[in-house]
């Protein structure tokens, strides 16, 4: 653990001496909770037929996969037409696309950038890859399948699939939306310890709290 | 004094047109500026589906009282000036609650809301969010200047501070207008209003590549869904300012959604043709080119 990140003491400006510990101090360790549907059906079919209207990406290419989205914003393909937008940031964003291959390394961040987005939240695989580790099958420092880490909702597969490939994939994530069946946050929380267990297998140096909102 | 009652339902009744207006006026201003880029753009109903989700969203969290307090500032903001400023000129209905001195509430509220912003952003504790804070207050208070100074030049020529009196005097003629009674005025105002429409070349606050999206960058779900909803109104609320004080304000609803369009797109149009400013460069910007207009406008006057 980096030594940032043990108890130490600060200093505070006005000469006040207290003990931070970061991992308490500055996360929420607070596991996440099964969030149900709202009460009635006809609400519940309403909001996800908005939400089916509304996805907005995480700007956060985790692979190579991520040079396929960049014509997506563009006039070629522009998915803005179909309520796809991208968000700067990980709490304004429901949709994850897990973009390629995914070094143990950058699956630190995304598990931390998953947790803190809001529920519900959608996860796309995005290529061979995220799948079965397509020509990283036997790479010593990525993941091979995605679904152990996180909930993903949704593959698109190939290497890599072209923006059409994509856009298609965001039709197919609607109807499963309004189908009321991309509940993964829901699942995350469930089997919250199995996927906990699944990540620190794969990472070793596991210097932050065990969930972060 | 006696309170007239009816004045509440139709208040909320103006609201409810409002923010209708706003969203849809704001995604084809979006469309707009997506057809300059040869793009298609969003639908037009997008915003809709945006503010269900976010106000369906089932979670969210809390950095404190002055986070849940930001929105609700910044709603303010927007609901304030909206409501203590007569949307349609002549129209009982449609008069809202305003009175002799509301010129100044209505400066006081176009402040409000970036404060109430710059309270809960700040609380939220996020790096981005600080610096796009200290950027969106010195540009806004750099680009309100002029337009304190145009408002007054407006106010001295016409002897009152009454947003009604004022449309009032600009009647009968397109020629009675501030327009082209007091030109300088309103050019500076003109200047002074693309600073606070966050579009380019004036959105360094926001810079989504850059600050990821600045002061809201910690805001989601709910507050995020507060946040959009100010965001129809309050373009709409500051641009009825402008309308009644330099372009004769509207007496029909039809006048009204054509001359607030219309100026919308001023801001619009010098967005896609200019990029963006780093904020040193637009308060220079501000203090070369629209000041010294509003400072000659009062002199003059």
């Amino acid at each position: 653990m980096k030594s940032e990140l043990k108890k130490h003491i600060v200093k505070g400006p006005d000469g006040f001496e207290f003990e931070v510990d970061p991992l308490r101090d500055y996360y929420c360790e607070a596991a996440p909770t099964v969030m149900p549907p709202a009460y009635l059906k006809i609400v519940e079919n309403f909001l996800n037929w908005a939400r089916a209207q509304s996805l907005w990406i995480l700007g956060f290419g985790t692979g190579c996969g991520a040079i396929e989205m960049r014509p997506l914003m563009t006039p070629r393909f522009d998915a803005y037409r179909y309520g796809v937008q991208w968000r700067p940031t990980p709490r304004q964003a429901n949709l994850f696309i897990i973009s390629g291959y995914l070094s143990v390394k950058t699956l630190k961040r995304v598990i931390r950038s998953y947790e803190q987005m809001q529920n519900p939240k959608y996860v796309i695989g995005l290529g061979s890859c995220t799948l079965n580790g397509g020509m990283y099958w036997d790479s010593y420092n990525t993941i091979k399948c995605l679904d152990d880490y996180l909930p993903v909702d949704l593959y698109i597969a190939g290497c890599m699939p072209r923006p059409e490939a994509l856009l298609a994939g965001f039709e197919d994530l609607k109807k499963l939306i309004r189908a009321g069946k991309a509940e993964g946050a829901n699942q995350y929380a469930e089997h919250f310890d199995w996927y906990k267990a699944n990540q620190k297998r794969v990472i070793h140096d596991w210097d932050m709290p065990d969930y972060n909102w | 004094m006696s309170f007239d009652w009816m004045k509440i339902p139709y208040a909320l009744l103006t609201l409810f047109i409002i923010i209708n207006f706003g969203y849809l006026q704001n995604a084809l201003i979006q469309k707009i500026a997506a057809r300059v880029g040869r793009r298609y753009g969003i639908p037009v109903w997008q915003n809709y589906f945006d503010v269900i989700k976010n106000y369906g969203q089932r979670s969210s969290i809390t950095h404190g009282v002055m986070y849940y307090l930001g929105p609700v500032f910044r709603l303010t903001g927007g609901v304030g000036l909206l409501l203590f400023v007569p949307s349609i000129y002549g129209s009982e209905v449609f008069s809202n609650f305003s009175f002799a001195g509301d010129l100044i509430l209505a400066l006081y509220f176009i402040f409000f809301g970036t404060l109430g912003m710059a309270l809960g952003a700040a609380e939220s504790g996020h790096p981005y969010s600080a610096i796009g804070i200290t950027r969106g207050l010195s540009q806004v208070t750099a680009a309100e200047l002029p337009l304190a100074l145009a408002v007054f030049s407006v106010a001295l020529q016409y002897q009152t501070l009454s947003i009604t009196e004022i449309v009032a005097a600009q009647q009968g003629s397109v020629l009675n207008w501030t327009l082209f009674t007091n030109p300088l005025a309103v050019a500076a105002a003109m200047l002074s209003f693309l600073g606070s429409m966050m579009r380019p070349p004036f959105d360094v606050v926001l810079a989504p590549q850059e600050i990821p999206i600045g002061p809201p960058t910690e805001y989601h779900s709910s507050y995020l869904a507060l946040m959009q909803t100010n965001r129809a109104i309050f373009p709409v609320a500051k641009i009825v300012i402008y309308m009644a004080l330099f372009f004769g304000g509207a007496a029909s609803w039809p006048v009204f959604f054509l001359k607030v369009f219309l100026i919308y797109l001023w801001s619009a149009f010098v967005g896609v043709v200019f990029p963006r400013f780093r904020v040193e460069q637009s308060i220079r910007w501000f203090m070369i080119w629209a000041v010294p207009l509003g400072v000659l406008s009062v002199v003059v006057v």
